[in-house]
């Protein structure tokens, strides 16, 4: 038997190495686990197809072509950056059930007591979630375009807003990772890794437009990231937008998102690799 | 042996909030050496082995892996170790063989060396058939064995096994036992925790046993036996008025004083298996029937009965026996 060969360090570092490793890991388990994946991509299917047959006449979107009489149409065009928005948004839920399976399952042990860098299970874990969002995404946008959802502000821009997409993924990717490595086990990761999504996503201008909510929801609604998120990619496709009230962040809505996602990520990372540090798992 | 030991554990503390989950814990385990921590659930074994892997940070004491400091030098340690947890700390949905590949990678070994030293690892666990199976196809057995082919992936010199059988049915647990005796042969330091005083017999050196917290005793196996009175040769005779002669009769076999019980004559005998031999020759020359004859073991549950029946009577001799005797007297 030879002794162990060591690799040279590579000129980006152990940490994205090491992350690298672990994120082609939770790819390949993506992947192993088929009726996993499809259900992941038919859930947003279900509500492109519920929001888009069931709402569509009854939800006007002012400002959209039609004027203030419903149109089937213009909602679907408001709708589908709205149902991205919470997809993406609930991509979070994989890192915290993900996570917390991996730490019952004692992965999280093992991976500590190697020579590893410590955020790289975190990285891994965030990056290959974040990345598994394109499938999901690909799979929404030929589902819109097939219920009549256009993309009509150019390719460049579209680009950008799938960009913008898949920078929320993977901030909320680092909120789920905190929580999955708080939570005590799996079935609690379950229910915690949801439950914060959904006010979240309801309580911004996915599925209405901020002037229909009330006047006290507004403000929270206004400077809610997913709303920044959807009215950006909404103006990127070039997609009816509604009006805006007058809150900074609906007005800046690309610098906000940014700017939202780069806060959020750097206090979420860090705490989310303190737990892991500390993480007493089981 | 001179050099330094490969593990050196002195006044180990480790508090939960109010649970004393260790309690003063000296432990030294020399280079090629197998030594066993023995103790039932929540004496404290697992937190031995998670401070010495650096999973834990020890409330009090000091702690030194192949020569490194636990606290301190931390990943140096994690280079020199192989873990393998009470769970078989693998990836399900991955392959045996792609698991190997992300530890090796981990360990930052090249990917010549990794893809070179999984397939012999598969080979030598007798696993190369399932190699490219998803693990949540494999039994068992299987899952321990590939547990401890990914904490041997970067040859570590010390090996830390937590209950590396437990929950395995006896076919599987014997072959990880060859497993683990054919790494002890190769010169690896074992660090073993175990509730089962057979393994320990079969794979340590040294044995250790602690409980709430703290070593009650340490020896080898056939010290730690004879400490807690060794094996007990028990005889069922057919008829209950023969009793006495049948003791008379093994009186050469038995090395020490015989409880006489009804039908039943019980009495400790060193020398193992041959000890039957005797006895039922002993016993057919003197003509008498026997209904039963067995050879008892000391198992877990005997040593703690002695020991612990030890431990409460200097308890009462010394009221200042700290927290393992306080918590008991709490619980009166």
């Amino acid at each position: 038997m030879s002794a162990p060969v060591q690799m040279a360090r590579p000129i980006w570092g152990w940490t994205v190495h090491d992350g690298l490793v672990v994120a082609r890991r939770n790819i390949i388990q993506s992947f192993r686990i088929p009726e996993a994946l499809f259900f992941s991509l038919v859930q947003p299917v279900i509500f492109v197809l519920l929001f888009a047959y069931v709402f569509g006449g009854a939800i006007p979107i002012p400002g959209a072509e039609g004027g203030a009489a419903p149109d089937a149409n213009a909602y679907r065009n408001y709708l589908m950056p709205g149902i991205f928005g919470q997809t993406v948004a609930f991509a979070a839920a994989a890192s915290t059930v993900g996570l917390a399976e991996d730490m019952q399952k004692g992965l999280i042990d093992r991976f500590r007591a190697l020579p590893m860098s410590p955020p790289a299970v975190l990285l891994g874990r965030t990056l290959a979630d974040a990345l598994r969002q394109i499938l999901v995404l690909t799979v929404l946008s030929i589902t819109g375009f097939i219920v009549g959802w256009r993309i009509s502000d150019g390719i460049p821009n579209a680009i950008l807003a799938y960009l913008l997409l898949l920078l929320f993924a993977y901030t909320v990717a680092w909120i789920g990772a905190w929580i999955g490595l708080s939570v005590p086990n799996t079935e609690t990761a379950n229910t915690a890794g949801l439950i914060w999504l959904f006010p979240l996503t309801f309580l911004s201008n996915a599925f209405v437009p901020i002037t229909a909510l009330p006047s006290w929801l507004q403000a929270f609604a206004a400077f809610n990231p997913i709303s920044s998120l959807v009215l950006a990619t909404r103006e990127l496709f070039g997609n009816p937008t509604g009006f805006q009230p007058d809150y900074w962040p609906l007005q800046n809505p690309i610098l906000y998102t940014v700017i939202s996602c780069v806060v959020l990520i750097a206090i979420f990372a860090p705490l989310a690799v303190r737990k892991y540090r500390s993480s007493a798992g089981k | 042996m001179s050099s330094e030991p490969a593990v050196r554990a002195e006044g180990l503390v480790k508090t939960f909030g109010d649970v004393r989950a260790l309690d003063g814990v000296d432990l030294t385990v020399e280079v090629g050496q197998v030594v066993a921590l023995l103790g039932p659930n929540g004496a404290g074994k697992t937190t031995v082995v998670r401070i010495l892997a650096t999973l834990l940070k020890a409330t009090e004491g000091t702690a030194t892996v192949a020569g490194f400091d636990v606290r301190t030098q931390a990943n140096s340690v994690r280079r020199s170790i192989g873990l393998t947890g009470q769970y078989a700390a693998v990836d399900e949905y991955l392959t045996g063989r792609e698991n190997l590949r992300m530890f090796g990678d981990l360990y930052h070994l090249t990917p010549a060396y990794v893809k070179e030293r999984s397939a012999e690892l598969l080979e030598g666990f007798e696993l190369t058939y399932a190699a490219d199976r998803p693990v949540r196809t494999y039994s068992g057995g299987m899952r321990r064995r590939l547990d401890l082919a990914s904490s041997l992936i970067a040859k570590p010199s010390i090996l830390f096994l937590d209950e590396p059988t437990t929950g395995l049915d006896p076919r599987s647990r014997l072959g990880l036992w060859e497993v683990m005796k054919e790494l002890v042969r190769e010169g690896t330091t074992v660090l073993l925790t175990t509730q089962y005083l057979e393994e320990a017999d079969q794979l340590a050196n040294d044995v250790v046993v602690i409980d709430h917290g703290r070593v009650i005793a340490h020896g080898t196996s056939e010290q730690l036996k004879d400490q807690i009175g060794g094996d007990r040769l028990e005889i069922v005779v057919a008829d209950s008025a023969q009793i006495d002669e049948a003791k008379k009769a093994l009186s050469t076999v038995f090395s020490g004083e015989a409880i006489v019980e009804d039908d039943k004559i019980s009495a400790p005998v060193t020398g193992g298996s041959t000890v039957l031999v005797d006895a039922v020759r002993a016993l057919d020359a003197s003509g008498i029937p026997v209904a039963d004859i067995a050879l008892r073991r000391p198992t877990l549950d005997d040593v703690f009965l002695s020991l612990t029946g030890h431990a409460a009577e200097e308890e009462k001799a010394d009221p200042n026996a700290p927290v393992s005797g306080r918590r008991r007297g709490g619980r009166r």
